[in-house]
């Protein structure tokens, strides 16, 4: 692990710059473009979330390196009011706010891991590691 | 930031060229509708060559364009669509099913004839 960099999630913009600064990180590490936009999706997917549901939080990136295997994790945290139920909000379709309900479960098929803590009034993380194949 | 929206004849050509945030897609939406109902056009073609990414908020703008200006007697047809962004909206399980696709802007063109004939 060398570096650790998280933007400010705070207004709507906050969202185009996250994914920018995931997908030049992911191009740096050695992704392909196919990966990158992945990364750039998930990312726009969870930083969009924390706008929409928490209001405020932050999206960090961690280059990840051991000896033979690199890739790239993704923190999205926040203070929001938590997840109630984590089952239904990963199935596909289930919104709360009119939105396709795509998000998480798409943010899971775009990853290789994903670990969510979400307690109710507290908040929310999502941890989420995309690996160099 | 807005998108430019040109006409051609009957139609309306859209080249997306920048990062689009949800402002941006939301206020294209709008301006859209309203070009399509001052112009009476009866065909939009909408190129997507320069974007690189479609998560699922974009993709909802967008579908909900097409169905909208389908209620105003306008077809859309998006084109232009890159490899990468193809399969991110198939892992985000979104399949644009009933939405006309082509390549490129010229066979978006065509498609356009072709659909407004039948
Ligand atoms: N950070 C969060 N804090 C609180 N609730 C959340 C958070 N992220 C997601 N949720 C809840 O989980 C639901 C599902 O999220 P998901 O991203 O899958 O779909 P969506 O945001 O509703 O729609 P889409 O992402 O397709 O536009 C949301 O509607 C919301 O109720
Ligand atoms: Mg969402």
């Amino acid at each position: 692990m060398d570096f650790q960099s998280c933007v400010n999630i705070k207004k709507e913009w906050d969202i185009v710059g996250a994914r920018q600064l995931g997908r030049d990180i992911a191009r740096k590490i050695g992704f392909g473009t196919v990966d990158q936009a992945r990364i750039a999706t998930a990312i726009s997917e969870l930083a969009r979330n924390i706008y929409l549901y928490a209001g405020t939080g932050k999206v960090c990136f961690e280059a990840l390196e051991e000896i033979d295997h690199k890739g790239i994790a993704i923190i999205a945290m926040d203070n929001g009011p938590g997840i109630q139920e984590i089952s239904q909000v990963m199935e596909d379709g289930f919104s709360t706010s009119g939105g396709l309900g795509a998000g998480l479960p798409g943010v899971k098929r775009l990853m290789d891991e994903f670990d969510i803590h979400s307690e109710e009034g507290k908040g929310t993380e999502i941890r989420v590691v995309k690996w160099l194949r | 930031m807005r998108i430019p929206i040109l006409k051609l004849h009957n139609y309306l050509l859209i080249s997306i060229q920048i990062d689009l945030d949800d402002q941006t897609a939301i206020q294209f939406q709008e301006d859209l509708l309203s070009k399509i109902h001052e112009n009476g056009a009866s065909g939009v073609v909408i190129d997507l060559t320069s974007v690189d990414i479609i998560d699922s908020f974009i993709a909802k703008v967008l579908g909900d364009v097409v169905t909208m200006s389908d209620l105003m007697g306008a077809k859309v047809v998006l084109t232009g669509i890159q490899p990468a962004v193809a399969m991110t909206l198939i892992d985000l399980g979104i399949h644009l099913q009933d939405v006309p696709t082509a390549l490129d802007l010229e066979q978006g063109l065509i498609k356009l004839r072709q659909e407004l004939e039948e």
